[in-house]
C-alpha cells in the first residue's frame, strides 16, 4: 500500500505521492522531495546525521515514519539560512573550521541550532550533552564545540 | 596579472566548500539531481562464512512488482581478472566470508529492492570455517612482502645474543582487535550508462585510479569511463580503491539500462569495505644499564583472507624509530575465512606503534628512566636500517616542547600513587611517526584573459581540505591572491593523480600544481599578456619524484595523555590529550589542526572503545553497527590540543610539507595505555582498554 504525504518543509508545502507506508521521513526527504542535505549514515538513530526539526522537536529522520510526518512542519539543513544569508550557526561552523568531510555537518547544525534556541548561553557540558547523539569521524569535535560557543557569543 | 607578495601557504584560508557543506548543497555521490529515472540496488550478503552457493531461488523475486532485475553469479557480466580479488563480485559460487555479496536486487524503489533482497532465498553447501587469529595458527606463512612493497622480515646483528646479554629486558605481547574505518558516509555509487559511455558518481579517495581499475575490470577503454567524486564523506583508507558497491552498480545499470544508485548500509560495511587486521605483536627490547638499546625485535602475527593477500606493514615503524645495533622485524599471516583486511588510517604504523611505544614505556620503568629521556637516548642519527640520512627528524624537539606545554616536568614516575576523589590519575607519553611519501600526479593550469586561473587535478577531498590547500599552493606559485584561483578536483578526466592515501595527497598534488602553475606564470610573463582564448599548461611530476632519493623522508611527533580511572568502576576518562608534531611546513593551520585533532581522537577511540567482535560460530563481526561498534563521541574528548614545530625541510618536496592525515592516530593509543598504567599500575596489553580489564586489578 502506498500513501500520499503532505508536509511543510522549510516553510514550503510539499507533497510526496506513492510513498510506501514503511518509508522513513529521511528517505522521503532525500529521494522524493529533492532535499538530500540530511544524510543517511546508520539508519538506526545512532549517528544523528539525519537530524531534522519536526514540529520544533529534534528527531532522527531515519526513525520517523513518513506517515508520522503528515501535516508536520519540518526544518532541514537546507532551510536554516534565509536563502541569501547563512544562519549564525552555519557561519560559525565555517569560521571555526568545524567542517571536514561534511557528512555529519547537517545533523550537527540542526542539533546545535535547536540547542541555541532553547539555551542561548549553554555551558560546555550542556553543549557536549546536546551533541552527544551526533557522531563525527573526522574532526575530533573540538572545532564543533568552538563553532557552537562562537554562535552563542555572536547572538549576545 | 594581479601580483601579490602575500603568501597564501601558511594562512588559515577557510574551507572553500565550507558554505556548500553547511547549507546541504554539497552533492555527495548519490545526490545528483540532474540524473533522472534512477533505479535502486540492494545487495544480498552471504549468511555463511565458507562454502558454495547451491541454488538461488530468484524466480519469485523477479516476479515481484517493481523488481527490475536480480543479479546472481549465474547472470552477472563476466569481469576481467583483477589483482584485487574483492572486485570479482558475483564471479563464482564460492563463498569466502560471511557478508560477501552473493546477489543483488535492482528495483524501482529502494524499499522494494531491499525487501526483495531480504526475501531472496539462497541455498548453500556449507563447509566448516576458520575465522580465529591465534599466535600459532597452523596456516601462518611468510608473505613475499608487506604493504605496499616492503621486505617481510629484516634482520641486523644477532638479536638473540644481544637480548641474552642485556641488563634491562622487556618481552611482552600486545594485541589489537579488528578496527573498522567507519567513515560517516557509507560507500556509495551512482552509475549511469549513456550508450557505451559510463559515468560513475562515486565516493572514493581517487577518481582517476577508480576509473582505471573499473575500466580494466569491465574490459572498457578508460576513455569511456568517467568517474566524478566532488564531495566524499570520509574514507580513512576504506575508499582507497573501488569496492564491491561500484562493481555492482556498474553491472546493475547495464542490466536494467537505467541509472542506478547503490549506497551501502552501515551493516554491509563491516564485511565488504575492509577494516584493520587484528594483530598479535611480540616485542622484545634489550638495553644496557643506562637505557641504551642493544636489541629491538618485533614479531607480528596478523590475518588475511582467502580472497586475496593483504599484509599490513605493522612492524615498519619499528625499523626506523630507535637506534640499536641488533634488530629484527617479522610478519606472519594467517589465511582465514574472513573479509579481507584493508587499509585503515596509518596502516602498519598505527597498530605497530601501539605495541612499540607501550614496550618503550615498560623499558623506561625497567631502566628507572623518564620515558622521554629513554627515547632521547636512543635517537638514531640516520635511518637505522637503510643508513640514509633523515631529510629532517624532529622527534626529540617534539618530545621536549610537547612535555613543556603539557606540564610533564614535575611528573612523579611512580605508578598507581595519585588520586583525585574516586579517580586514579596518571600521565603517559608516546611517539608518533608517519612516512612522507609522494607519488606522480598531473595538473593542468589555465590562465584566462580576465586575470583568473583554473587549476585542474584529479585530487580527492575526503574531508582533508585538499581543495583549499591546493588553492593556496596554486596561488603562491602563480603569485596571485587565492581570490583569482579556482581549483577543480574529483574528476577522472583531469588525468593521472595520487590517491588521497598514505598521507601523500597534498604533497603529490601540490607538487604537480606547483609545477604547472610555475610554468604557467613564466609563460604568461614571457607572453606579456594572456590572449583571449587563454593559456594552458600541463605538468607531470614522475621525473621529480623519481629523483627524490638519498634521504629518509619521515614525519615525527609526540603525544601526551592524562588518564583518570575510576577506582570503583574501572571507567577510563582521558581529560587531556596533547600532540606536538614535526611535519614540515603546514599549508593551512586551520584545516591542519582539525586533521591532527581528528586523528588523535580516532586514536583515543582506538584506545578506549573500538573493537570488531568476531562471532566464532557464525564467522562475522557481530557488533556491525554504530550502536555496538563504539566510536568516540563528543563527550569522550575534553581537552585536546595539537601543536607543531616550525620545521623546515627543503628536501622533501617543493612545499616543504609532510603529510598530516595519518600521523595523528599513531601513538595515541600507547600514550593512553601508558597513562592508564601510570594511574593504576596496571598494564593493559590488549586493546581496547575496557573497564573489565582493569576491574579487580586496581590498587587500594
Ligand atoms: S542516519 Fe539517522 S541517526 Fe544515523
Ligand atoms: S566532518 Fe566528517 S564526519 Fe564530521
Amino acid at each position: 500500500m502506498t500513501i500520499r504525504v503532505t508536509m511543510t518543509v522549510n516553510g514550503e508545502p510539499l507533497t510526496a505521492d506513492d510513498v510506501w507506508e514503511g518509508e522513513s521521513l529521511l528517505h522521503v526527504l532525500r529521494e522524493r522531495l529533492g532535499l538530500p542535505g540530511s544524510k543517511n549514515a546508520c539508519e538506526q538513530g545512532e549517528c544523528g546525521s539525519c537530524t531534522v526539526l519536526l514540529g520544533g522537536e529534534v528527531v532522527c529522520a531515519c526513525l520517523v515514519g513518513a506517515g508520522q510526518a503528515e501535516g508536520a512542519d519540518i526544518v532541514t539543513v537546507e532551510g536554516l539560512g534565509d536563502g541569501e544569508q547563512l544562519a549564525t550557526i552555519q557561519q560559525t561552523f565555517v569560521a571555526a573550521g568545524a567542517v571536514q568531510c561534511g557528512f555529519c555537518t547537517p545533523g550537527l547544525l540542526i542539533t546545535a541550532f535547536d540547542l541555541l534556541n532553547r539555551d542561548p548561553d549553554p555551558s560546555d557540558a550542556t553543549i557536549r550533552e546536546a551533541l552527544a547523539g551526533n557522531l563525527c569521524r573526522c574532526t575530533g569535535y573540538e572545532k564543533i564545540l568552538d563553532a557552537v560557543r562562537l554562535a552563542a557569543e555572536r547572538a549576545r | 596579472m594581479t601580483q601579490t607578495d602575500v603568501r597564501a601557504v601558511g594562512s588559515g584560508l577557510g574551507r572553500i566548500e565550507g558554505p556548500a557543506k553547511v547549507t546541504g548543497q554539497a552533492k555527495y555521490a548519490t545526490e545528483q539531481d540532474d540524473v533522472q529515472d534512477v533505479a535502486y540496488v540492494w545487495p544480498v550478503p552471504a549468511t555463511i562464512a565458507k562454502g558454495t552457493i547451491r541454488r538461488i531461488d530468484d524466480a519469485p523475486i523477479r516476479a515481484m512488482a517493481q523488481v527490475l532485475a536480480v543479479l546472481t553469479p549465474d547472470n552477472a557480466p563476466h569481469l576481467q581478472p583483477a589483482e584485487d580479488g574483492e572486485l570479482a563480485v558475483l564471479q563464482s559460487r564460492t563463498v569466502s566470508y560471511r557478508g560477501q555479496f552473493v546477489a543483488a536486487v535492482v528495483a524501482q524503489t529502494l524499499e522494494i529492492a531491499r525487501e526483495a533482497a531480504e526475501r531472496l532465498q539462497v541455498e548453500y553447501d556449507v563447509e566448516p570455517h576458520d575465522v580465529e587469529l591465534t599466535q600459532d595458527h597452523p596456516t601462518l606463512y611468510k608473505p613475499d612482502q608487506v604493504n605496499p612493497s616492503f621486505p617481510t622480515d629484516t634482520e641486523q646483528g644477532d638479536v638473540d645474543e644481544a637480548l641474552g646479554a642485556a641488563a634491562n629486558l622487556v618481552d611482552h605481547t600486545y594485541t589489537t582487535p579488528a578496527l573498522h574505518n567507519n567513515p560517516m558516509e557509507p560507500h556509495a555509487t551512482l552509475a549511469s550508462w549513456d550508450g557505451d559511455e559510463l559515468t560513475l558518481y562515486d565516493s572514493n579517495q581517487g577518481a582517476y585510479s577508480a576509473q582505471q581499475t573499473l575500466a580494466k575490470l569491465f574490459g572498457l577503454d578508460p576513455a569511456v569511463v568517467h568517474v566524478v567524486s566532488q564531495h566524499v564523506g570520509g574514507g580513512f583508507g576504506s575508499k582507497g580503491t573501488p569496492r564491491a558497491n561500484a562493481v555492482l552498480a556498474v553491472m546493475a545499470a547495464r542490466m536494467v539500462r537505467r541509472p542506478v544508485k547503490l549506497a551501502l548500509h552501515r551493516h554491509h560495511m563491516f564485511a565488504v569495505v575492509g577494516y584493520r587486521t587484528p594483530t598479535i605483536q611480540r616485542i622484545r627490547l634489550g638495553a644496557d644499564a643506562e637505557g641504551r638499546l642493544s636489541a629491538i625485535s618485533h614479531d607480528v602475527v596478523e590475518q588475511t583472507s582467502t580472497v586475496m593477500e593483504f599484509a599490513e606493514q605493522t612492524a615498519l615503524a619499528t625499523r626506523i624509530m630507535y637506534a640499536a645495533p641488533h634488530r629484527r622485524t617479522t610478519h606472519r599471516l594467517a589465511r582465514l575465512d574472513i573479509p579481507t583486511p584493508r587499509w585503515m588510517r596509518a596502516p602498519g604504523e598505527c597498530p605497530g606503534m601501539y605495541a612499540l611505544e607501550s614496550a618503550m614505556d615498560e623499558l623506561a620503568i625497567e631502566c628507572g628512566l623518564d620515558p622521554i629521556e629513554l627515547r632521547i637516548r636512543n635517537e638514531p642519527e640516520r635511518d637505522p636500517e637503510s643508513g640514509k640520512p633523515w631529510s629532517s627528524r624532529s622527534l626529540v624537539e617534539c618530545l621536549r616542547e610537547g612535555a613543556q606545554l603539557f606540564g610533564w616536568g614535575d611528573r612523579d614516575p611512580r605508578p598507581g600513587t595519585r588520586s583525585d576523589g574516586d579517580w586514579l590519575v596518571g600521565t603517559g607519553v608516546a611517539a608518533s611517526t608517519y612516512p612522507a611519501y609522494a607519488s606522480p600526479s598531473t595538473a593542468t593550469a589555465r590562465a584566462a584573459a580576465d586575470g583568473r586561473f583554473v587549476v585542474r587535478i584529479a585530487a580527492a577531498d575526503i574531508g582533508t581540505g585538499a581543495r583549499t590547500a591546493l588553492t593556496q599552493i596554486a596561488a603562491d606559485a602563480l603569485r596571485v591572491s587565492t581570490d583569482f584561483v579556482r581549483v577543480e578536483i574529483g574528476d577522472s578526466a583531469f588525468g593521472q593523480a595520487s590517491l588521497a592515501g598514505g598521507s601523500m595527497g597534498t604533497a603529490s598534488w601540490g607538487w604537480a600544481v606547483t609545477k604547472a602553475c610555475t610554468e604557467l606564470r613564466e609563460k604568461v610573463e614571457r607572453n606579456g599578456e594572456v590572449p583571449v582564448d587563454g593559456i594552458e599548461v600541463q605538468a607531470e611530476t614522475s621525473a621529480e619524484i623519481e629523483a627524490r632519493s638519498g634521504y629518509k623522508y619521515q614525519g615525527f611527533g609526540a603525544q601526551f595523555a592524562e588518564a583518570r580511572v575510576n577506582i570503583d568502576t574501572g571507567e577510563v576518562r582521558v581529560p587531556r590529550l596533547l600532540g606536538m608534531f614535526g611535519v614540515g611546513r603546514i599549508i593551512n593551520p586551520r584545516t591542519a589542526r582539525s586533521q591532527f585533532i581528528g586523528g588523535m581522537t580516532m586514536g583515543l577511540s582506538m584506545a578506549l572503545h573500538e573493537e570488531g567482535v568476531l562471532d566464532l560460530a557464525f564467522g562475522d563481526y557481530v557488533n556491525h553497527d554504530l550502536a555496538e561498534y563504539h566510536i568516540a563521541a563528543c563527550a569522550d574528548v575534553t581537552d585536546i590540543e595539537a601543536h607543531w614545530l616550525d620545521e623546515h625541510d627543503e628536501r622533501v618536496n617543493p612545499m616543504g610539507s609532510k603529510g598530516i592525515g595519518e600521523i595523528g592516530i599513531v601513538g595515541t593509543a600507547a600514550a593512553v595505555a601508558n597513562a592508564v598504567h601510570h594511574a593504576t599500575a596496571v598494564r593493559i596489553r590488549d586493546l581496547p582498554i575496557r573497564l573489565d580489564k582493569l576491574l579487580g586489578r586496581l590498587p587500594g
